[in-house]
């Protein structure tokens, strides 16, 4: 029998330890997994956790990848913090990158870097708006907004899978359902290092990142505001009797987090693709969730977390490529890390005994 | 006509099934968002099962029991070690889709038997009623049966009563003497069983070969049904026959070429659904009793 006693404070030791334990035994049971289905488990795990830092150019992709993932788990920390919980992020992404992509495409021949600025802006409320349905729905009807906002993923994948195929075709595509390219203006350029070059397809969005972490730092531990969402979320009795208003809070953090998801996604198909396609976000939006529980919902946790999911998703694409695992395996391994994480937040708040009568 | 009505009830059976076991679950008082993942295993479980010993009905048995394993999984970290129920159930789902999709991969290609109809004798010989109630597939039968005896059990029956009391308010039911964790197991595993068997039946009757992530989002819908019903088991059947004609409609509307893009008729089940879930939770918001008062909610056992 396991018997749980509560401690009378968070244990420090756990917070910081149960990260990385559940790290640990997610590896250990992703290889028994593997080994179970007949996969060599030490090539595995060379692919999916060295093979991503064997070369300077692999290093600098890891970080291309985790921008998009530590943008939205930004966002969706608000959220996960207040207890609101939007699970529709991927949506957001791509309505966010479908408005600041269709408004890049009104100027075709624009060469300055403007309008990449004015993109940010108009993903941000792109994002925030496909947010709004599920917050007003939220504050005035009551209604689940993890139902609502994830109904509305699917209602985004189909709607930029229309407006590509459609509107925005470009006539000269030979068929395939591909916008327009970008104009210069909107593009987001690779990043040359003076005496190296480029390295990998590191580019300047990543420094929106550079921004945005000490921002969020600052918002959530110095100001009422991130007072207010910490508490609402801890505490829900201790925010009605402070008077803060819950409603008010809800929705700021959905269209918060909703846009910056949308701003991810500009800066990944300004960075990365130059163009609407179909598919824009490969479940960003979706991993995201782990990026925020694995960063403890800190913004420096998120950093890493994101930086650690990043590796495992090039990791496997790498095991696809050589020993034909399918892709989709890193569902598995984030589903296994985010049991154990949760587990460890239990242990947080409560000492575990064992003992073998009933 | 009767073609078309048989499709639709074939559509609505997964969500059927899914959601009267989510029902039972979550009367207990634990909010499962694992529905969809418990609903792919079922389905490549029952793909494996069948391509292995080439019968449909060993479908049914590996659907249900790929949905119980994703239950128990569901079960020991929310219930033992009093994790998140949300995060949990997303975890879940994200788990099922990484785990099927390893497991359908050799499956690729092959398709299966589909399900066969069962006649049931004289009833079936009525006209067009015969044909469209009494041929059908064991499961369609199955869930029904399921439907009635769940009312039965949750309205009449003393363990149903108590299962009711655990989900309406731990505590108490904790301090009269009953085994809260252990009911909430119980229910968790049986709404599991029934999310596999609805996921084996897509494999099993709607479309007989593995794509990954076949489901698409029709645990979710299930989650939504529950709602939709508020928690009364018969107005499932109600709302599973509506997604399904939806679904039916806007086929039908594809095929026969409407002049709405094919794009846009295939977002109406999910919007229907947001539509359904405001129009049913605003009435919900002023009369909250039919809402389990500990959904969601970790039992911490005091011993």
């Amino acid at each position: 029998m396991i018997t749980f006693t509560p401690r009378d404070k968070v244990s420090n030791y756990w917070t910081l330890i149960g990260p990385i334990l559940s790290i640990i035994l997610t590896v250990i049971f992703g290889l028994l997994i593997f080994t179970f289905l007949g996969f060599d488990p030490a090539e595995t795990l060379y692919q999916i956790f060295i093979s991503p830092f064997s070369r300077i150019d692999r290093v600098s992709d890891i970080f291309v990848k985790a921008c998009p993932l530590i943008i939205v788990g930004i966002g969706l920390m608000f959220c996960f913090k207040a207890n609101v919980w939007n699970i529709g992020a991927e949506g957001q992404f791509i309505m966010g990158t479908l408005l600041a992509g269709a408004f890049a495409l009104l100027f075709p021949n624009v060469e300055t870097k403007l309008l990449i600025i004015c993109m940010l802006f108009i993903g941000f409320i792109g994002g925030a708006l496909w947010a709004f349905i599920p917050a007003i729905l939220k504050t005035r009807l009551n209604v689940n907004e993890i139902l609502v906002s994830l109904m509305l993923v699917y209602v985004a994948m189909l709607f930029i899978d229309f407006i590509v195929r459609g509107p925005l075709r470009d006539p000269m595509s030979f068929g395939f359902p591909l916008s327009k390219p970008y104009p210069e203006g909107a593009l987001i350029n690779k990043i040359s290092f003076p005496g190296i070059g480029y390295l990998g397809q590191l580019h300047y969005g990543i420094l929106f990142i550079i921004f945005l972490i000490p921002l969020t730092w600052i918002f959530i531990n110095k100001t009422l505001g991130g007072f207010k969402i910490n508490v609402l979320g801890s505490a829900p009795k201790a925010a009605r009797f402070a008077g803060f208003s819950k409603d008010k809070i809800t929705m700021t953090v959905l269209l918060l987090s909703g846009g910056l998801a949308g701003v991810a996604g500009v800066i990944e198909v300004s960075a990365n693709i130059g163009q609407l396609q179909p598919e824009v976000s490969f479940g960003y939006g979706f991993t995201a969730i782990i990026v925020a529980f694995l960063g403890r919902l800190s913004p420096v946790g998120i950093l890493f977390a994101g930086v650690i999911i990043a590796t495992v998703k090039l990791g496997a694409d790498n095991a696809q490529m050589t020993m034909g695992i399918p892709k989709v395996v890193t569902g598995l391994f984030e589903g296994i890390l985010l049991f154990f994480l949760l587990t460890g937040e239990t242990l947080q708040k409560y000492k575990i005994k064992w003992s073998w009568n009933k | 006509m009767e073609s078309l009505i048989l499709t639709i009830i074939a559509t609505s059976i997964p969500l059927l099934m899914a959601a009267i076991g989510e029902l039972v679950t979550e009367k207990s008082g634990v909010l499962n968002l694992g529905v969809e993942g418990m609903m792919l295993s079922g389905a490549v479980g029952a793909l494996g099962a069948v391509l292995w010993l080439e019968n449909p009905y060993f479908g049914i048995i590996a659907g249900a029991m790929s949905g119980l394993f994703m239950a128990c999984i569901f079960s020991v970290f929310t219930i033992n070690f009093m994790t998140n129920q949300v995060a949990t159930g997303l975890g879940l789902t994200i788990f099922a889709t990484g785990l099927t999709g390893l497991a359908g991969a050799p499956l690729v290609g092959k398709t299966i038997p589909s399900l066969p109809k069962i006649e049931i004798f004289l009833l079936s010989d009525i006209p067009f009623i015969g044909n469209i109630l009494f041929k059908q597939d064991l499961v369609a039968y199955l869930s029904i049966g399921i439907i009635i005896l769940i009312t039965y059990f949750l309205k009449y029956s003393k363990p149903g009563i108590i299962l009711r009391a655990v989900g309406d308010n731990h505590t108490s039911a904790h301090s009269v003497g009953y085994p809260v964790k252990k009911i909430r197991w119980y229910a968790t595993c049986f709404g599991g069983m029934c999310a596999g068997v609805g996921g084996a039946y897509i494999p099993l009757v709607l479309t007989p070969h593995w794509s990954e992530g076949m489901t698409a989002g029709r645990g979710w819908i299930a989650l939504a049904l529950v709602v939709f019903a508020s928690w009364i088991p018969w107005r499932i059947i109600v709302g599973a026959l509506i997604f399904g004609g939806i679904t039916i409609a806007q086929l039908v509307g594809q095929a026969r070429g409407w002049a709405i893009p094919s794009q846009i008729l295939s977002m109406m089940p999910y919007l229907a659904t947001i539509i359904a879930l405001t129009i049913i939770s605003s009435r919900i918001s002023k009369n909250n009793s039919v809402v389990p008062a500990s959904l969601g909610k970790p039992f911490f056992d005091t011993q």
